[in-house]
């Protein structure tokens, strides 16, 4: 009998990682929006870096989900 | 398609119900989570769903060689084989729906055709250590990799958000829930689409009305994706409840996590080539997010409710499979009275199932009058009351079935009374 453990294990490192990674990303695009939204009190530039990482973390992600969408159909 | 025989058309007719059983069965997969956080209403929630699996449907081309990818030895297959190994799988499906349980569709198929190729050409036809390597292992592989992705996942979100205002963020989490969601959704309609094509081809190719190695026609395809499509828009209700809020109390983060984790071990695992089921790994990927939030609490009577579901899919659909092979093989009568007890047994479910109905009203409900769920020994008994030789309950059966469903021919099981009314 042959178990293709090499390729078990690569499908948990792939998933562990890839899932730890897109959750805290996108997890820190939401995080920097919210602070822009309630950031009142916050300067300026600090808004703006927070915005522009968010939107940053944001683009990452969806770039994997293209990702995605090109592995299901290819 | 004058040559059609009428063994064919109805294998192809029970090939299509699979797919739509497949279909409700699985909506809880992309759905469940993005229902009961609350992300998307219940019916938009399958609405997607079930758009996203009518595209995946003619999103690949490359329809599955076989139907059970080396399991049993499926040269010189009969028809009636097909048949048998489609009846048992249906059968396992409607019964799970019925309890609300999560099982693998693909095991239920792996199930009845192994069943029904040892009835028909004995034990020599299956290949055992292929069974272990694509069905055993990954069942046991599936929700420890889904899990623990997931929970590494909450753990983590709910870190970096900590001192985020939850409200604030729920709405982002919503959207990144929906979009997991409707990978999971595509990824569905390409792979399980593309099984029913692959087996209404292999069964057309059997039947001599195509050439080996041809492309499937068509109608095969339309007919798959929308049998699916409209399975899914169905909803089964009750597994939805069972993932969404039977297993574990979801908040937005842990439905993103839950989410994200169980696409990305779906994709993971059927582009590196070890393929999971993508039922197990979405049952396990919303463990995994329920054990990671502080406080959260997982179920272990829902869960192990549904592990003796899992271990008992590849032998029940099997007998089920081996009873209707034994029928078939008796002769055209047998056909039809297989045909007949498919729709009989799935009448009797349905018949069952509207005694606590379960649809997008009540589905994230806290209560439904009782438990929607048997106990584990209602889960064992049931399944061996489903699997006991058919003629034992065929009169029963029979006439019940004559009171509830208005049967247009006993050739046709073509909507067996689980969809129109629920």
């Amino acid at each position: 009998m042959h178990i293709d453990w090499a390729a078990l294990g690569s499908v948990f490192g792939v998933s562990l990682a890839v899932t730890v990674g897109l959750v805290g990303l996108f997890t820190l695009g939401i995080v920097g929006l919210t602070k822009r939204e309630a950031a009142a009190s916050g300067t300026a530039g600090n808004v703006a870096m927070a915005r522009t990482g968010a939107y940053a973390c944001f683009a990452l992600c969806a770039a994997a989900v293209a990702y995605g969408i090109y592995l299901i159909v290819a | 398609m004058e040559h059609i025989t009428l063994l064919l058309a109805i294998v192809v007719v029970t090939a299509l119900v699979f797919d739509f059983t497949n279909g409700f069965h699985d909506t809880a997969n992309a759905m469940a989570t993005t229902i009961s956080t609350g992300a998307l209403k219940p019916k938009t929630a399958v609405a997607m769903s079930a758009a996203l699996n009518l595209v995946g449907a003619f999103l690949s081309v490359e329809v599955a060689k076989t139907i059970s990818g080396g399991i049993i030895d499926e040269k010189g297959i009969r028809t009636e084989v097909i048949f048998a190994a489609l009846v048992g799988a249906i059968l396992w499906n409607l019964l799970t729906w019925l309890l609300g349980l999560p099982s693998s569709s693909s095991h239920a198929l792996f199930g009845g055709l192994i069943g029904a190729a040892v009835m028909s050409a004995g034990w020599g036809s299956v290949n055992g250590s292929t069974v272990v390597t694509k069905v055993l292992l990954p069942a046991v592989a599936a929700p420890i990799v889904a899990g623990l992705a997931a929970m590494l996942a909450t753990r983590l979100t709910y870190r970096i958000n900590r001192n985020a205002d939850p409200k604030a963020t729920a709405k982002g989490y919503r959207a990144g829930q929906i979009a997991s969601a409707g990978l999971v959704s595509l990824a569905h309609g390409t792979n399980d689409a593309q099984k029913t094509m692959g087996i209404i081809t292999l069964a057309l190719v059997t039947g001599g009305v195509l050439h080996p190695g041809a492309n499937p026609p068509l109608w095969v395809i339309v007919s798959a994706g929308l049998a699916i499509a409209m399975g899914t828009y169905l909803g089964g209700w009750r597994i939805i409840r069972t993932m969404g809020k039977g297993l574990t109390e979801l908040r937005p983060p842990q439905g993103f996590a839950a989410q994200t984790g169980a696409a990305t071990v779906i994709l993971a695992s059927s582009h590196i080539g070890f393929s999971l089921s993508t039922t197990q790994v979405c049952s396990g990927s919303v463990m995994g997010a329920g054990l990671g939030r502080k406080g959260g609490v997982v179920r272990w009577s829902t869960a192990s409710r549904m592990a003796v579901a899992w271990i008992l899919t590849l032998p029940a659909a099997g007998l089920v499979g081996a009873g209707a092979e034994f029928l078939t093989k008796q002769g055209t009568w047998g056909i039809a009275a297989v045909a007949i007890l498919l729709i009989a047994g799935s009448g009797v479910i349905w018949k069952l199932s509207r005694r606590q109905p379960v649809d997008h009203h009540n589905v994230t409900a806290d209560a439904i009058d009782e438990t929607p769920v048997a106990e584990p020994a209602g889960v064992i008994t049931t399944a061996i009351a489903a699997v006991t030789p058919p003629p034992t309950g065929l009169a029963a059966a029979a006439a019940d079935l004559k009171a509830t469903i208005q049967s247009p021919a006993p050739v046709a099981p073509v909507d067996p009374p689980t969809p129109a009314t629920v």
